[in-house]
């Protein structure tokens, strides 16, 4: 059960805003598109399995296709090979979309500073949640897509529409 | 080369028969990175052609550039599912460069590690054998066990995954008891487990249809191949390093190598469930010979490359300087060439090191196996349905972090 | 037992004398270094003849030496006896400006994949090699990043940029 937002209540209505509705429905059925390349992938497994069981927060379904996705959970080093095929997955999303990026790689290219990995993948998508570790405990990996609940719950309507968030798709190069 | 037996026909042409088909690098089914662009006669390969790459970091490069002790965490993600065996490889291979001599406690206790690390990847595989075909339900009973072997791993070194497992020279601290009671447990509990894995599939008969001649390959075709490991045993070849070239103390165990007859996918499955409970097997020989061992050794007596405690670091002027040496890397490391293989959990893991008396080695190249015989993929899958190459591409065990380097 | 690095050494001078150099022992493993046109003979020798039967390629790799004048490249074949359990290893080594080597995809498959790794790291140019083109890095990329003069370290990163982390006065 999740609790109720912020609103007037009496006997058989309850009146809030509309936001905070949406909210509340978004933020617990957010559907993971997991792009999982390396290691972070399998400590994902884990989270998914039974024992961490991520489906507790409204993410039972993983999707594999974008275009039915909430939230794109990057997992593991993304190369520059990669990187082309990354931001055309996240392209394909629906908006409104989220991103996290799970571990050191994906977050800032961790321990590879090399000539053939991308240096966080925030060079080529925007980020909303960076996850630390290498790899993150599942419970890490829980605490970053709380976090992300939280931004859905909180985010306003209008926010997808406004300039600010133009403006940071367009330093993306996304129109 | 069947690389080249691409239809070229131009697009939309009358005369093109077959559909071509772009699967990954973000297919789930793919497992990690890997494309494949089919060539399909309606739901036949005809032809694939795979690409890899697309995890690429440049470990051989990072390796010319970091001391020694440095290179262990780079060998955990290689093959991420078994880090310790990559670990304990490198350590093995650093060993044999400079002469070191490990005690037999140190090589029985990496021996523990080691087994639990090969059964906590086939276990891996063979559950995701089951997804692919459409079954979810041993995927989850196993995953569950492998926990409790991620909770050894925590115990012996504090880490989960890329577990940066030991030292050169042995362990960075001794096995708590509690590690040994965990090891207990899972002896006690996972044969079970296993039992009731191997029912839900190996007589099962719509897993039978699904795996039975599918991607099958000749021992003799494998072995020019370079197939190594499970899926070269599933051929017929009983090829294993452990045997045939023993390193920490294998010798010394009793045990027998499953080997296949047919090189499918069932085969190379029922491989990997025989090699779990020869790994039990070995797990259970080493925890009765270290009862006979004193218990306070759990590394090699060579203080110039093994880090000392803390304690007397702070304490002792030679403790000193040996930890500045190591940890600034200025430790004297032997110029030499040396080759040393370990059997990781998907086959021969080689590590071939040039060392110009360097603080980091001239040349550090591992012998990677899945990146070996994933060239053997579109002559295994050719002809098989769209969903046999699926299954085909799981069973191999293929590890992207690997197979891309 | 009854293959040894003894018997190998007798076979391989009987065959091609003194071509064959540099023959050592390292921690038990033949090693030895051959002229780079002889590199597919040698192999099909070590493969063919009947008491020697090296039949399994375990592993093919480049290494760089910019220090060696006229032989700066090297690729290095780690050959297995599988029947009696040997293991060992032969180099040739080509100048930097002419990288062609022969291809041994046509006696190990095997070969195919990692020729093309050590194209793509080292630029070495394997003649004959069905699809020699780059394996792991991208088609694009115009070097050939393991030889010893290529920086590790992206270049294009601005937040690291002193010489500790490869990118200072030093890398320029």
């Amino acid at each position: 059960m999740v609790e109720a937002p912020e609103g007037y209540g009496g006997e058989g209505f309850f009146a809030t805003s509309l936001n905070n509705i949406i909210g509340l429905a978004r933020k617990n059925s957010i559907w993971p598109l997991p792009f999982a390349t390396s290691c972070c992938g399998i400590e994902f497994m884990a989270t998914m399995g039974a024992h961490y069981d991520l489906a507790r927060f409204g993410a039972e379904r993983m999707g594999f296709t974008p275009r039915q996705c909430d939230v794109l959970l990057v997992m593991g080093t993304i190369s520059k090979k990669m990187g082309p095929v990354l931001r055309q997955v996240y392209l394909q999303m629906a908006e409104p979309r989220w991103v996290i990026a799970v571990g050191a790689c994906a977050s800032s290219g961790g321990i590879f500073d090399t000539y053939s990995v991308l240096q966080g993948i925030d060079q080529v998508i925007p980020v909303d949640v960076y996850v630390p570790g290498c790899p993150p405990r599942p419970e890490a990996i829980l605490d970053g897509f709380m976090k992300v609940q939280d931004l859905v719950g909180q985010e306003s309507l209008r926010r997808r529409h406004s300039d600010k968030y133009k403006e940071l798709m367009n330093s993306y190069g996304i129109q | 080369m069947s690389e080249q037996q691409h239809i070229n026909l131009p697009e939309g042409s009358i005369e093109k028969q077959t559909t071509t088909l772009n699967l990954g690098p973000t297919h789930p089914a793919t497992h990690g990175v890997f494309q494949n662009i089919m060539e399909l006669d309606g739901e036949r390969v005809v032809s694939t052609v795979p690409t890899v790459g697309y995890i690429h970091r440049a470990f051989e490069k990072i390796a010319e550039r970091r001391p020694y002790y440095q290179i262990t965490p780079l060998t955990d993600r290689l093959n991420y599912c078994s880090s310790p065996i990559n670990n304990i490889g490198w350590h093995l291979t650093v060993e044999k460069l400079l002469g070191i001599e490990t005690p037999k406690r140190v090589d029985y206790l990496r021996v523990i590690i080691m087994e639990l690390a090969r059964i906590a990847d086939h276990l891996i595989c063979n559950s995701v054998i089951g997804v692919d075909s459409g079954a979810f339900t041993g995927f989850l009973y196993v995953m569950q066990y492998r926990e409790l072997i991620y909770e050894i791993y925590e115990e012996v070194c504090g880490s989960r995954l890329t577990t940066n497992i030991g030292r050169i020279g042995g362990f960075e601290r001794n096995f708590t008891p509690v590690a040994f009671q965990k090891i207990e447990k899972f002896l006690k509990e996972y044969p079970a487990v296993l039992k009731e894995f191997e029912n839900l599939f190996n007589r099962n008969r719509i897993f039978m249809e699904r795996t039975i001649g599918v991607g099958a390959i000749t021992g003799e075709r494998a072995l020019n191949y370079g197939f190594t490991g499970p899926n070269l045993r599933a051929t017929g070849v009983d090829y294993d390093v452990r045997i045939s070239q023993p390193y920490s103390s294998y010798q010394d165990f009793d045990f027998s190598i499953p080997v296949g007859s047919t090189g499918d996918t069932y085969d190379r499955f029922l491989v990997r469930n025989g090699e779990m409970w020869q790994s039990l097997g070995i797990i259970r020989q080493a925890m009765d010979k270290l009862k006979t061992l004193p218990e306070d050794i759990f590394h090699a007596d060579v203080p110039a490359y093994y880090l000392p405690d803390k304690e007397d670091v702070y304490n002792k002027m030679e403790a000193l300087i040996y930890h500045f040496k190591i940890v600034m890397g200025e430790t004297e490391i032997l110029p030499g060439e040396v080759y040393h293989a370990v059997e990781g959990g998907n086959g021969e893991l080689g590590y071939y090191l040039i060392s110009d008396g360097g603080r980091a080695p001239y040349r550090l190249h591992f012998r990677r196996p899945c990146f070996i015989y994933y060239q053997a993929y579109p002559e295994l899958v050719k002809g098989a349905m769209l969903s046999d190459a699926i299954i085909c591409m799981s069973s191999l065990n293929l590890i992207a972090g690997e197979l891309d380097a | 037992m009854s293959l040894t690095n003894e018997h190998i050494k007798s076979r391989l001078v009987e065959k091609f004398g003194d071509a064959i150099t540099n023959m050592e022992e390292p921690y038990g493993m033949l090693s030895f270094t051959a002229p780079k046109d002889l590199n597919l003979k040698v192999l099909q020798f070590l493969y063919d003849e009947q008491d020697l039967q090296f039949r399994f390629m375990t592993d093919l790799t480049g290494v760089h030496f910019p220090d060696q004048q006229g032989a700066e490249l090297g690729v290095v074949y780690h050959l297995h006896n599988m029947r009696e359990n040997v293991r060992i290893r032969f180099k040739v080594f080509t100048a930097v400006a002419t990288p062609q080597v022969f291809t041994a995809t046509r006696l190990f498959e095997a070969a195919n994949w990692m020729e093309r790794e050590t194209f793509d790291f080292y630029g070495i140019d394997f003649v004959g090699h069905p699809n020699l083109k780059r394996i792991l890095n991208v088609d694009e990329m115009d070097y050939f990043p393991m030889r010893k003069e290529f920086p590790l370290e992206d270049q294009t990163r601005i937040d690291k940029d002193d010489e500790m982390f490869g990118r200072g006065e030093i890398a320029k």
